[in-house]
Parts: C-alpha cells; structure tokens; sequence
C-alpha cells in the first residue's frame, strides 16, 4: 500500500456482521474530512458488502487490494458531513 | 332468501366456522397502506368485528368476526374511508411487492408503481383459477417471485465504463457469480455468469458500472396444495410495455387453456411448456 498514506488503520477480520461495518464507521467517524484509513478485512462476506457500506455512506473508497494471505486491504478517504 | 355464499366471497367475505360470521378481506396493493386507510380498519374492526384483523401470508388484511347483517354497512363505511374489499376465488388475486428501490438500497426496481400498474390492469379479472402476481426489487427475492403465478424480479444489464474505473478492485469481490475478473488493465465480464443482481452497479465507489433496469419473469410458480416453483425461460425484458405485453399474453393463455379449477401451472403443463413457451416469447418478441 506504498501509494497511501495513511492517518489511522483499522482490522476488522476478527469480527463478523455487523460489527465489521460498525468498527469502520467508528474509526471513520474521528478522523477530519479528506484524511484516509485503511481497513484489513476478511474474505468472503465482509469483502462483498463492507465497501458498499463504506460507499452508501458517502465516503470514498480509493482501492481494495489483496493481501495474498485471505485478506484484503481497503483504502477509504473520509467525507465531509 | 337463501344466502349467496360465493357473492359474498367473491367479494372478499370469507366464511367463518362460526355462523353467520365472515373474515372481510381488504384491498392490498403492493403490502402498502396509508395511515389514514389503517385508522378506517382499526375503527371497523373494533365496531362491527372482533377488534383485531389478521394478516394474510400474502400482504393482505382481513378482518374477523364480520356478522352476516353488517356486510353492506361495512363495506359503505370502508369505502367511504378509502379501504376497498379484496377478491377470492377464481380470479386475480392481489398484487405483492417489497418495497423495491425508493425505500431499499438493495432495490433494482420501483416495485409500488408497478405492482399499483398491474392491480389496476389486472385486479379481479376472472380466470379457471385464481392467478397470483408478485413483485420483488431485486435478486435477494423477499417477496418470493417464484411462488407466484406470475413472478417479476427486478435486475440489472450491467456495463462496464472504463474510462470512470481505477480498477480498485471491489466489483470483482463483490459479485457473488465469479462473473468479474480483474487484470492489470481492465475488468472482463463473462456474460453468462451474470444473474443481474446489481451489486457491481450498487458497489463500485467511481460509477464504473451502468446499470440498466430490468424484470426477469417466472411462470407458474404454486405453493399450496401442490409446490412448485415458477419457470424462468424469456431473457430480462427492459421494458414496462413488452413486460405487460408478455403478462396479457399468460392470461390469456390460461383463459384459453384451463380448464375451470385448474392452476395455471397445471394447464401449462398439460397444455405443454413447449407451447406455451412459444406464446411467450412471441409476446416477447412483439
């Protein structure tokens, strides 16, 4: 992930839904507009749904990249109120 | 004079075990109500029934304890507060639908609009048997098209937009079929793995996928006395006009058809798939 910088990070691989979605808006929800968190997250569910959830809230997803170990990273910029 | 049951239930009037009693079904259109229609409900139910209605397993309302002498002044007093009687017997019944795209993110199409469409096209029109439609948004089904006479699902025919794509990654993962796959440069879509669920087009955080809606029909679908699940054969069909084009043509099929108290799947089946096949996809077609 050398292309982001970025201000927080949060895993949520070692919780289901809902919490997964819960613990990004909660790590979203400190940060200033414009700033980025990476999210490690699951395969399966969590990779199907969480970046949908992440975008019907109006923030903007910038990439998902696969970590090669059943786990991927998504690289989300915060969006104004 | 003797008492016309089958008027009385045809209009909705269902006898009860209890003599003199019938469970008023109530016009439902697409499982919505309006405030007002409910407080009409709720006053009738507690002057003339038992001060409770039941919900039927197919979005409607009924309202028990009707006595046999109040029948004329409820349906003047249910009238006159916009709540119409429903239907029995062998026509078409009412028209279901979930709450489709203006209330859920997952919707692919506006289901009240058009279940309103169909029940206004369709409501009560006499048949060999009763005749069921249901309307669901999208591929998730809540509504269980499938189980009806005549199933609409809504879907997506979905484009990639190459030039709004940063290939980031998410459509792949988020569709379900395997129908995505990702290279360095582009995204290949296999075509025959797409079920038009939408969720690329509902995903993609850069508008990289259009989505065009769409109805995907099932036919003869059953799930009383004999259980089976509607037939989906046509291709997903773009457009309202070809959509009720092909619905006119299965009613009329199974005017011509069935035989009176036969299902529609069961005319279908003795009249043969085939045929009937043929009959839709020459609505289809136009």
């Amino acid at each position: 992930m050398a292309d982001f910088t970025a201000d927080d990070h949060v895993d949520i691989t070692d919780v289901v839904c809902p919490v997964t979605f819960v613990k990004v808006k909660v790590a979203l929800d400190v940060l200033e507009e414009g700033q980025l968190l990476t999210v490690r997250l699951a395969d399966g569910e969590p990779v199907q749904n969480v970046p949908r959830s992440v975008k019907e809230e109006g923030h903007q997803i910038l990439k998902l990249a696969d970590n090669g170990d059943g786990t991927y990273t998504l690289v989300v910029r915060k969006a104004g109120e | 004079m003797a008492v016309d049951y089958k008027a009385l239930k045809d209009g909705g009037f269902m006898r009860q075990v209890q003599k003199n009693h019938f469970s008023l079904r109530l016009k439902v259109v697409g499982g919505n109500l309006e405030a007002e229609q409910l407080l009409t409900i709720a006053e009738i139910a507690k002057k003339y029934g038992g001060g409770r209605v039941h919900l039927t397993s197919r979005q409607g309302v009924e309202i028990p304890f009707i006595k046999l002498a109040d029948v004329e002044r409820v349906k003047a007093e249910l009238e006159a507060g916009g709540v119409n009687t429903g239907v029995c017997g062998p026509r078409v019944r009412t028209v279901t639908a979930c709450q489709g795209c203006a209330v859920c993110p997952s919707g692919c199409i506006d289901t009240y609009p058009l279940a309103a469409e169909i029940s206004d096209r369709y409501f009560g029109r006499a048949l060999p048997h009763k005749f069921k439609f249901g309307i669901t948004g999208c591929m998730n089904n809540c509504l269980k098209a499938e189980e009806n006479d005549l199933g609409v699902k809504g879907g997506y025919t979905i484009a990639w937009l190459r030039e709004a794509c940063t290939l980031c990654g998410v459509c792949a993962k988020a569709c379900r079929e395997g129908a995505i796959t990702q290279t360095e440069t582009e995204l290949l879509l296999e075509e025959s793995r797409c079920n038009h669920c939408g969720r690329c087009v509902k995903a993609c955080p850069f508008d990289a996928w259009r989505g065009e809606a769409g109805y995907m029909l099932s036919f003869g679908g059953t799930f009383g006395n004999l259980i089976a699940r509607g037939e989906e054969f046509l291709p997903i069909i773009r457009s309202k006009a070809v959509l009720l084009r092909v619905a006119d043509a299965a009613l009329t099929f199974f005017d011509r058809h069935g035989k009176p108290g036969e299902r529609f799947r069961v005319a279908i089946e003795r009249t043969g798939w085939e045929k009937f096949k043929q009959d839709m996809e020459v609505a289809y077609n136009g």
